[in-house]
């Protein structure tokens, strides 16, 4: 069973500005959590800390037994293929194809020779093509990600992340740069696929109905503290208003009940899988 | 709002510059043409040899023509090596420019010695013509191809390793970030986040300065470093000018050539 534990996180950037005030986090189910916040709350620093892209100033975090804050480079290294990564700006290679980019999540497993050669093991290989199907990109193996459309791009992003077989997904504003239909496609599809492997994942997110309709547990960020931790129907005007200030937040929030939330969802997954 | 309120608040003047910053600007070109004028008094020129230019001109191009054209079966054997000697320092510029500009690009050079040991390399090399590499290499192989060769390799070095050593810098980091967070070891983020990003600059570099290494090996030969250069020394001096002006033509072809080959594979790289 995975466990995730964050403890009083602290990251000052140069310059003096405090991202993270000495947060705690726990994650011990395998479930979607997604954390809102203001820009600037310190959602983007939160997960660039736990696979240590940003260096945290002090505090703990603890994947597995396995303590990611005292790790030299070569155990952060180790540590990092067991952790998929998904990007606003998708962050591919631009110029290598579809399955390069893919593959390119298995580079932690394979020598720089085998990496020049593209020489990845028949299961590796046999996998990205399962994942490709399985985001909805069959045939497009040869497609430089240049020529893809913002979902496309993301979709790569997705079994780039998951061709890592991670034991934890972190996601920064998966939908930021991206149309309502394609961010609640991209949303359904990442959440149904770490449900399907049991893979926890902790998504960033703006957009505070995206987060309430597909998310198990919704984290609230203010001044780089945890300041709500509960699920989707936890969330009130006051708990927004906690989160990120006063606003009116009676046409934002939407309150279905359980049962027909469920009930969109697989909806939404039917039409997806009658349509690829 | 009356007709006067409306001009005040709307006037129908209005001036890019104020007064001061104009004559700032005519301060700038005054300074410009005083620097010109004092550098022209400075240096002395002969007037006189000035006056009959145009005849002198005229003189030299009625030697020249019409070209010797029997000339081209002995021009066609250095004129080859003087391609070869590009190629061949091309091709030593790209091994030796690529692991500089790695070192001299900021986010890729592992700390700030080799950055700086980067950077000395590519100022070094360009700070030195080609020709002045050429009588180095001359001092050290003895005359011929293989001192052009290392001329050639010495001065591009510097040329092609600082720009790649930009593109490198103004690559997407996201990339790159994207590429770390799998894992991937230092070597194989350099492989896959940030050459597939540079390419393009690194193709478009190396056949640009190939075009510029044909037309500078064609004088390597002065200081007797190889190529046509060496026959067109002479003839110069034995005041053969039907010869020179075969030799002028046979290097303009070839820098045509090697222009649009340049240009055709720079166009197609995407």
């Amino acid at each position: 069973m995975l466990m995730l534990s964050v403890s009083k996180l602290v990251k000052t950037y140069p310059g003096g500005v405090r991202a993270l005030n000495g947060l705690d986090l726990t994650v011990d189910t395998p479930q979607v959590v997604t954390v809102i916040g203001s820009s600037g709350a310190g959602k983007s620093t939160l997960i660039r800390c736990i696979n240590r892209l940003v260096e945290p100033t002090s505090g703990r975090i603890v994947l597995n037994d396995l303590d990611v804050t005292a790790l030299s480079r070569r155990g952060l290294r180790r540590a990092r293929r067991r952790m998929g990564m998904i990007f606003q700006e998708y962050n591919l290679v631009e110029r290598l194809t579809v399955m390069e980019n893919t593959l390119s999540g298995r580079l932690g497993y394979v020598n720089f020779w085998q990496a020049y050669r593209r020489k990845y093991s028949p299961p590796d290989i046999a996998r990205a093509f399962e994942l490709l199907h399985r985001v909805g990109l069959d045939g497009y193996e040869y497609t430089r990600a240049d020529a893809l459309s913002g979902g496309q791009r993301q979709r790569v992003g997705i079994a780039r992340a998951l061709m890592q077989q991670p034991d934890l997904l972190l996601v920064d504003e998966p939908t930021a740069s991206l149309d309502p239909k394609t961010a609640r496609q991209i949303m359904r599809l990442l959440c149904k696929l770490a449900h399907e492997n049991g893979t926890p994942a902790l998504i960033n997110i703006h957009d505070v109905g995206l987060a309430q309709e597909f998310a198990d547990r919704i984290v609230g960020l203010a001044d780089g503290v945890n300041a709500f931790d509960g699920t989707a129907d936890e969330l009130t005007p006051e708990v927004l208003n906690a989160i990120y200030g006063e606003e009116d937040w009676s046409k934002t929030i939407n309150r279905p009940t359980a049962d027909s939330n469920k009930k969109m969802q697989r909806d939404g997954l039917e039409r997806e899988s009658a349509a690829g | 709002m009356t007709r006067e309120q409306h001009a005040r608040r709307y006037p129908e003047v209005w001036r890019r510059f104020t007064p001061k910053e104009t004559l700032i600007r005519y301060l700038w070109f005054a300074a410009v043409a005083f620097i010109a004028a004092w550098s022209l008094q400075r240096l002395e020129i002969p007037w006189f040899y000035f006056l009959d230019a145009h005849t002198q001109a005229g003189d030299l191009l009625s030697r020249m023509v019409p070209p010797y054209w029997g000339f081209f079966a002995e021009v066609a054997g250095p004129l080859i090596e003087t391609v070869h000697i590009a190629t061949l320092g091309t091709v030593i510029t790209v091994l030796v420019a690529l692991p500089i500009a790695f070192l001299a690009a900021r986010n890729t050079t592992p700390n700030a010695l080799t950055w700086f040991i980067g950077r000395f390399l590519l100022v070094a090399s360009r700070s030195v013509n080609t020709v002045v590499w050429g009588l180095i290499f001359v001092a050290i192989f003895g005359p011929g191809a293989m001192a052009g060769i290392w001329s050639i390799a010495a001065r591009s070095v510097g040329f092609v390793g600082k720009l790649i050593a930009e593109a490198i810098e103004e690559i997407d980091r996201g990339t790159v970030e994207a590429v770390e967070a799998t894992g991937a070891s230092r070597l194989q983020v350099l492989l896959i986040g940030v050459i597939p990003q540079v390419l393009p600059v690194i193709y478009g570099t190396i056949v640009y300065r190939w075009d510029i290494n044909i037309r500078e090996s064609t004088v390597l030969g002065f200081v007797g470093a190889g190529g046509i250069g060496i026959m067109l020394y002479a003839s110069i001096n034995q005041f053969a000018w039907h010869e020179v002006s075969v030799m002028l033509i046979a290097i303009f072809g070839i820098v045509v050539v090697s222009e649009f080959v340049s240009a055709t594979v720079r166009g197609r790289i995407t």
